[in-house]
């Protein structure tokens, strides 16, 4: 599984890596994370909020912030 | 609210057992009354409106706005902008995916201004802190700013002071949304957590800001505010719009300290602007912003906003 933070680096980008990670975690997966931090490159996702979660490809959410439990069930 | 005051009186004078006329009890007072009103009044509000937002998506506004003519493309805009927050640091993929859509430039602009001044959050605290009169007139007032700086940005033609990338960089990694419709139970999940989220962010702007506010009831004198910034200070206008501009700090922060202002004599029309400068545009906010247009353009934007928050103030002193 590939799991894509997009966002510029502020405290809510992190805090949905913490979530995501946790996530994972909890529902006993493997992901690869990768963080998306340039302007460029978030815009090249066509997402317009961040931070945004992309899982294999597709967009989940964007700026927002979901649950541990919530980004579990996207899994 | 009769109940959270006398909440508040009965802390300070029967708990703790303070004197009646003693400033710092009048300021704790304040505080616990104030604190707790807000924060009720918050809970309930932040969460209806995330309701509301889950069908406000940012592509539906995009959507809604794209090749928008002046005029009412501005007006739409900066009524979306109202239930719409958006994080700093959001602020170049929304302008890049507006732009890239054929969302007029002023368009765009009334949306950026009209977003961080009208919120939920600036609406409860002067709600709860100076009454319906001020918040509608701060409303009224937020909602023309954004639509006539962005109309008037609209009318100088600046889509040349747009950085190359915006337009050219291609949206090759472009993911599909799960879209999937939400049911009400999901949105109000949504609206939970993200009401949550908002008050976890803002919680200690609001404790600090009515903090500060309380010691400024409790400490300055009367009428303090009056002598600097009262209406007969033709400099007070200009002077708090020209300080709350490159200021960085949001609704949250702002509102309990110039609450507190007001009531020791800051102008009403002072008061206002000075909150909308802070709110609508900051230092910070102009460097992101310059990643995605040129130096003119903010420069351009910086002055009209400033020339009419100031003739605003002006305005609202003489008719207030």
């Amino acid at each position: 599984m590939r799991i894509e933070i997009l966002g510029g680096g502020c405290a809510n980008c992190k805090r949905l890596e913490e979530n995501a990670r946790a996530a994972v975690k909890k529902a006993g997966k493997e992901a690869e994370f990768i963080k998306v931090t340039d302007f460029k490159e978030i815009s090249a996702y066509g997402v317009m909020r961040t931070p945004a979660l992309v899982i294999d490809g597709k967009l989940m959410t964007q700026g927002r912030i979901p649950s541990v439990d919530e980004i579990i069930k996207m899994l | 609210m009769g109940l959270l005051e006398d909440f508040g009186a009965w802390v300070v004078y029967s708990l703790v057992g303070m004197a009646h006329g003693d400033p710092l009890a009048e300021a704790l007072d304040f505080f616990i009354y104030d604190t707790l009103k807000i924060f009720l009044l918050l809970i309930f509000i932040t969460f209806f409106v995330g309701i509301i937002r889950s069908y406000i998506t940012p592509e539906r506004i995009r959507d809604l706005l794209a090749n928008r003519k002046y005029g009412t493309g501005n007006i739409l805009a900066a009524l979306l902008g109202i239930p719409t927050p958006f994080c700093t640091c959001s602020v170049i993929p929304l302008f890049i995916g507006f732009i890239r859509a054929g969302v007029p430039l002023g368009v765009t602009f009334s949306f950026l201004i009209s977003s961080p001044v009208i919120n939920e959050v600036a609406v409860v605290l002067l709600l709860g802190l100076v009454g319906w009169e001020i918040t509608a007139l701060y409303i009224g007032i937020g909602f023309v700013i954004a639509v006539v700086v962005g109309y008037i940005l609209g009318l100088l033609h600046l889509e040349d002071q747009i950085e190359e990338f915006v337009l050219s960089s291609n949206a090759s990694k472009t993911v599909s949304a799960s879209g999937k419709e939400f049911t009400l139970k999901e949105r109000m999940a949504i609206a939970y957590e993200e009401s949550k989220e908002i008050i976890r962010q803002i919680w200690l702007y609001i404790i600090v800001g009515i903090g500060i506010g309380a010691l400024v009831h409790g400490y300055a004198p009367e009428d303090f505010f009056l002598k600097y910034a009262g209406p007969d200070n033709p400099f007070a206008v200009p002077v708090v719009v020209l300080i709350g501009i490159p200021l960085y700090s949001n609704a949250a922060g702002t509102i309990p300290i110039v609450q507190a202002l007001m009531a020791k004599g800051m102008a009403t029309g002072t008061a206002l602007v000075l909150m909308m400068s802070i709110t609508a545009l900051s230092f910070p906010q102009l460097l992101i912003l310059r990643k995605v247009v040129k130096t003119k353009l903010l420069a351009i934007l910086v002055a009209i906003l400033a020339l009419s928050f100031i003739a605003i103030g002006y305005l609202f002193n003489m008719i207030l």
